[in-house]
């Protein structure tokens, strides 16, 4: 399953680790955007597969942050 | 046959609705029959119904595939039409639509709710001369649902198809519900659309129930079965009156729901840390009484009914854990639409802000954010219900006259201690005013002179400054907030304004 970004922004915080698994609504990156902090949560339970995105880059909405299995 | 035995097995007949294989078809979807459908909707069950040997010369049309009436929920009379969808689908032949058309018409001169149960294929073909383009025609379901508007409440509990035409019945309710896996709406179906525009589209992904709740914003609540829709309705209905001319009635108080936690912890004093606003929510309301509308569409807005002290009222809310709370064009269009329900109505307003402002960038100009913003305020700004707004914490820009600023004529704007109300936050503020001198200063002094403007900023617009400045009308603990907003909603319901004397206005859409 893919995580995708819910709004532009620049990717402020990544909350895990690739290969660590994660619980439905933990959040997996945390985006930096209107100057606020964006949390992006995983919808469903699961181990992070791959993390797409570093600290500090650019998104925009839609763009795939992370992949969940 | 005697004419006792005429008249009772034509009515058995007619009563039984379309053939058995369609009933059970329904069955495996989940679906249940029509009237059975409104024997679960009504107190007891339905009181009178209209035409019920509609089209009764074709023994394969019984009531012609419609059935209206009136029944009560929670005491109040409405009206109601319910397609039957094991009558050739539910379609509309020439006297369906004239069922429709005067069961509205009983509505408006009635004025009780308008209920749409829809199941429906759409026109007949066979009949569309009779019933498509003339006087009598579907266009003028529509026509009549407009006039409707904000008269009476409308409610469409969408349980199947609502294709071409139809799916406007859905579009001119107050609300519609729509029940997952049945539910559609759409104007071109997947094969016309597959043979018309080449597309090759499934139907739960073009017009289905959870596309249109979370993507387009056609459909308002998401429920797993008819029975969910039902119960829906029922306490939806509640918070209404029957007409504009009358309040919603006082129900029994409650209390809040009991929770450890502090409510002051419950809001975080960083205006850059999300926090979930249902928390706070939560503490204001009477317990249980949160009847949420498009919780899954823009939900970095939250819409939705609500009591406080038994008392209905309509709450507008940022939620910081969605997308910052900032608003884009699909929050500003739900909060348009529930503010004009909730003034149509007579349900007064609650604006919880915690807002940094409108969503900037390429993608929302060209999606049109200024004239979707637009619809926003000028819905809020004419609404002449008592309208409060709370200062959660932050409220910069255009957000906080989106959400009842106090130019917007408020009865009050009240705000909590960790309220900061500015053109924009500080950081982007000190940023915008001093870029080049920061530019130009040795990069070790950077953060000190940002800390410092910072800081200054902030002294400028101290929310007990702008107390001190009466640009707010108080500062309220957000222990006291409950109290307090009982209190101003209880003194405020003698309010009777006339927004402006005029036509209409030219309304941003």
């Amino acid at each position: 399953m893919e995580i995708k970004a819910t709004m532009a922004g620049s990717v402020w915080k990544i909350a895990v680790a690739q290969g660590e698994s994660v619980g439905e609504g933990q959040d997996v990156v945390i985006l930096e955007s209107m100057k606020m902090e964006i949390p992006i949560p995983a919808d469903s339970p699961g181990t992070v597969k791959e993390l797409k995105v570093a600290e500090g880059d650019f998104v925009n909405e839609g763009d795939v942050i992370a992949v969940i299995e | 046959m005697s004419y006792l035995e005429e008249f009772q097995d034509r009515v058995s007949k007619i009563s039984q609705g379309g053939q058995a294989k369609y009933h059970q078809k329904n069955e495996e979807k989940g679906k249940l029959f029509v009237r059975e459908r409104l024997r679960r909707l009504f107190d007891e069950s339905m009181n009178i119904e209209d035409a019920f040997f509609a089209n009764c010369m074709d023994e394969s049309l019984p009531s012609d595939g419609v059935v209206t009436g009136i029944g009560k929920i929670n005491g109040q009379s409405v009206c109601v039409m319910a397609n039957d969808s094991t009558v050739k689908a539910g379609s509309w032949g020439k006297r369906t639509v004239e069922k429709i058309l005067r069961i509205q018409e009983t509505a408006e001169k009635l004025e009780i709710p308008m209920i749409y149960l829809v199941d429906s294929a759409g026109a007949r073909i066979t009949d569309q001369v009779e019933m498509f383009p003339g006087r009598r025609g579907a266009g003028r379901i529509f026509h009549n649902q407009i006039k409707l508007s904000g008269r009476v409440p409308q409610i469409c509990l969408l349980f199947g198809p609502s294709a071409a035409g139809g799916a406007y019945i859905p579009a001119f309710c107050d609300i519609v519900i729509m029940v997952e896996g049945n539910a559609s709406m759409y104007l071109g179906s997947p094969r016309m659309a597959e043979k018309v525009i080449g597309e090759k589209v499934s139907l739960e992904e073009m017009g289905g129930a959870m596309m249109h709740c979370s993507v387009s914003g056609v459909g308002d609540v998401l429920v797993k079965t008819e029975q969910e829709a039902i119960a829906y309705t029922q306490k939806y209905l509640d918070y209404f009156p029957k007409n504009f001319r009358e309040k919603p009635t006082v129900k029994d108080k409650k209390g809040v729901k009991q929770i450890e936690k502090n409510l002051a912890d419950l809001i975080p004093t960083n205006q850059n840390v999300p926090f979930n606003m249902y928390d706070l929510i939560d503490q204001l309301i009477d317990e249980g009484s949160f009847c949420e509308i498009k919780k899954k569409f823009a939900p970095e807005l939250i819409t939705g009914l609500a009591r406080m002290d038994g008392r209905a009222v309509g709450i507008i809310a940022n939620q910081p854990r969605m997308k910052g709370g900032v608003l884009f064009p699909d929050s500003a269009d739900k909060s348009a639409k529930f503010v004009q329900l909730c003034d149509a109505f007579n349900i007064p307003l609650l604006f919880l802000v915690d807002v940094p402002g409108f969503m900037i960038g390429t993608k929302v100009e060209r999606a049109g954010i200024i004239r979707h913003g637009a619809k926003m305020l000028a819905t809020m700004s004419e609404a002449t219900v008592p309208k409060i707004s709370v200062i959660v914490r932050k409220a910069y820009g255009a957000g906080l006259y989106a959400m009842a600023g106090p130019g917007f004529e408020p009865d009050c704007c009240l705000a909590l201690p960790t309220a900061q109300i500015a053109v924009m936050g500080p950081e982007a503020a000190v940023n915008a005013v001093y870029a080049n001198k920061i530019q130009e200063l040795p990069e070790a002094d950077r953060a000190a002179f940002i800390k410092e403007k910072q800081e200054e900023y902030k002294e400028n617009i101290d929310i007990y400054r702008l107390a001190s400045e009466m640009v707010i009308d108080g500062v309220v603990k957000p222990e006291q907030l409950r109290d307090e907003l009982i209190q101003r909603y209880s003194l405020y319901d003698s309010k009777s304004v006339t927004f402006t004397e005029r036509k209409h206005g030219v309304y941003p859409v």
